[in-house]
């Protein structure tokens, strides 16, 4: 394409998206992002069909003002010369992760049972396909001095107390708890401990002593009641929402600090899942995540392809939601919708996805490890064990390449810098390649990011406009 | 008559130019939030702003 300049413009290098009245530009390799007129969005759009500055403007100058277009041309030309749009580094081209990676993160699978019969489970209704077990102190304590070790120079450190359902197993959390901060303390390390629970056990006694440890918790409840208890029942088929939504009312009543997420999973059968976040918004709970559920074609509650567009809405819906709970004055936070834009990870960050099997691993209730909790138990990704070390160090190479340069798709997806290529584990379940990415699953995340961005802009001008009053 | 803004730019930080500037491995690990499925990276903060 020829440039205002003289240059030729790849359009490519650019993701445009409109959002009811607003028209963003996002530079897909600096990261910005610009709203637009609607006179820009039209110059832009003729631009890339005519293929030519001077033919966009002729093009246009019967419906707009010449002197705006022209106006437009130079601003774009100022906006490429500083590298904020059409911007290119070569350096992206041979990109290979440098030096070793350092484990900093731990997934601890304390108890591979539950109390929940979840229809959608991973873990096979919490045993992970094995047998059903709690970690034992010892192990715990193992795998927290392992962590201690292995990240080196790493001033912070995560565990994530996880299952199964980790309150089965609230004695010895407790004192993993206590040992790991007396750990931290020792190792001049910063420790942030997660627990993630359906909080069928979370009354008020453990309510405080997390709250008090500042343990930040992720509370499963999936939204309104009928939907929750189609997926979540207990062992007799009983629904968990009230008991679920009882115990979360009760471990936010004695919390101090927002230190917790609820996080559900929406189905094929609650595909208007907007519903869902904003009833447990209305139900005081302000730290929302809802996913996609992850499961395989044949189940009934699967999503499928034809959902996609449903979605789509669905989120837009969310998007509008939000905006409108913020203008009231009475904001929440949707965990897929937080994109900082200024204040996000560098690049280098961002092209080392998720860390699974180099920066993060799972450990089994016997002390195995794995690349993530979503791989646990599967004999050909087993990577060590925290007694003995880790003995497949190729393996955790291989995670550490398949970020969103080294994935044929994501080269050329406007938002590799935002997903890093997904989730490891929903590739290799669904293409038998981490190589290979889930694209339903890209779909969803390309729709949940645009909606994210769009938030960012309605909240940078509306930060804008009260300065301006 | 004040000039009509036509491109307004939101945000400062060039990603690109942090490949030189970040690195230092601080940051939360993403899927250890509220997420364990769906990998979102850039929703991380980073440690250092």
């Amino acid at each position: 394409m020829e440039g205002c300049n003289g240059m030729i413009n790849d359009f490519s290098l650019l993701h445009k998206f409109s959002f009811d009245d607003t028209y963003i530009v996002l530079d897909v390799n600096s990261g910005i992002v610009h709203s637009l007129s609607r006179e820009a969005w039209d110059y832009l759009n003729a631009w890339e069909e005519t293929g030519d500055a001077q033919k966009a403007i002729a093009l246009l100058e019967t419906t707009h003002d010449r002197r705006d277009l022209e106006q437009i041309r130079g601003q774009i030309e100022e906006l490429q010369a500083g590298g904020l749009l059409f911007s290119r580094d070569e350096t992206l081209e041979s990109y290979e992760a440098r030096g070793s990676s350092v484990v900093k993160a731990l997934c601890l699978h304390v108890a591979h049972d539950c109390n929940l019969h979840c229809r959608y489970c991973f873990a096979g209704t919490g045993n992970f396909g094995g047998d059903r077990s709690l970690m034992d102190l010892e192990t715990g304590k193992r795998a927290l001095d392992f962590l201690f070790e292995i990240s080196g120079q790493r001033k912070h450190v995560e565990i994530d107390y996880f299952g199964g359902e980790p309150l089965l197993n609230f004695t010895v959390v407790k004192d993993l708890i206590r040992y790991g901060k007396a750990k931290a303390h020792a190792f001049g390390k910063i420790l942030k401990q997660t627990l993630t629970t359906n909080a069928v056990l979370l009354n008020e006694e453990k309510s405080a002593f997390l709250d008090a440890e500042n343990v930040h918790l992720i509370l499963s409840i999936d939204g309104r009641p009928e939907v929750h208890d189609r997926m979540r029942p207990f062992a007799g088929c009983q629904g968990s929402y009230a008991a679920v939504c009882k115990s979360i009312r009760t471990y936010l009543d004695s919390q101090k600090l927002d230190t917790y997420y609820v996080r559900g999973t929406y189905t094929h059968y609650n595909l208007d899942f907007c519903e869902d976040v904003l009833h447990l918004v209305e139900q005081g709970f302000t730290r929302v995540s809802l996913e996609p559920v992850v499961a395989s074609p044949e189940e009934e509650y699967a999503l499928k392809e034809e959902d996609l567009p449903v979605l789509g809405e669905q989120y837009e819906k969310l998007a509008r939601a939000w905006l409108e709970y913020y203008r009231q004055g009475k904001p929440f936070e949707f965990f897929h919708f937080n994109v900082s834009l200024d204040k996000g990870p560098c690049l280098i960050k961002r092209l080392s996805g998720c860390g699974a099997g180099h920066e993060y691993l799972a450990v089994s209730p016997g002390g195995d490890l794995y690349p993530c909790h979503q791989f646990m138990g599967q004999k050909e990704f087993l990577m060590g064990n925290v007694h003995t070390g880790i003995f497949n160090h190729q393996l955790g190479e291989q995670f550490k390449s398949a970020h969103a340069l080294n994935k044929q798709p994501c080269r050329q997806c406007w938002a590799r810098f935002y997903c890093s290529g997904g989730c490891h584990a929903n590739a290799y379940n669904f293409n038998g390649d981490i190589y290979k990415p889930y694209l339903p699953g890209c779909a969803l995340q390309k729709k949940r990011l645009e909606c994210a961005i769009y938030l960012q802009v309605k909240r940078w001008e509306s930060r804008t406009y009260d300065k301006e009053d | 008559m004040t000039k009509k803004v036509h491109i307004k730019t939101i945000n400062k930080k060039v990603l690109t130019q942090t490949l030189k500037t970040g690195g230092c491995g601080e940051c939360v690990t993403s899927c250890q939030s509220a997420c364990k499925t769906s990998c979102t990276v850039s929703n991380q903060a980073c440690q250092k702003e």
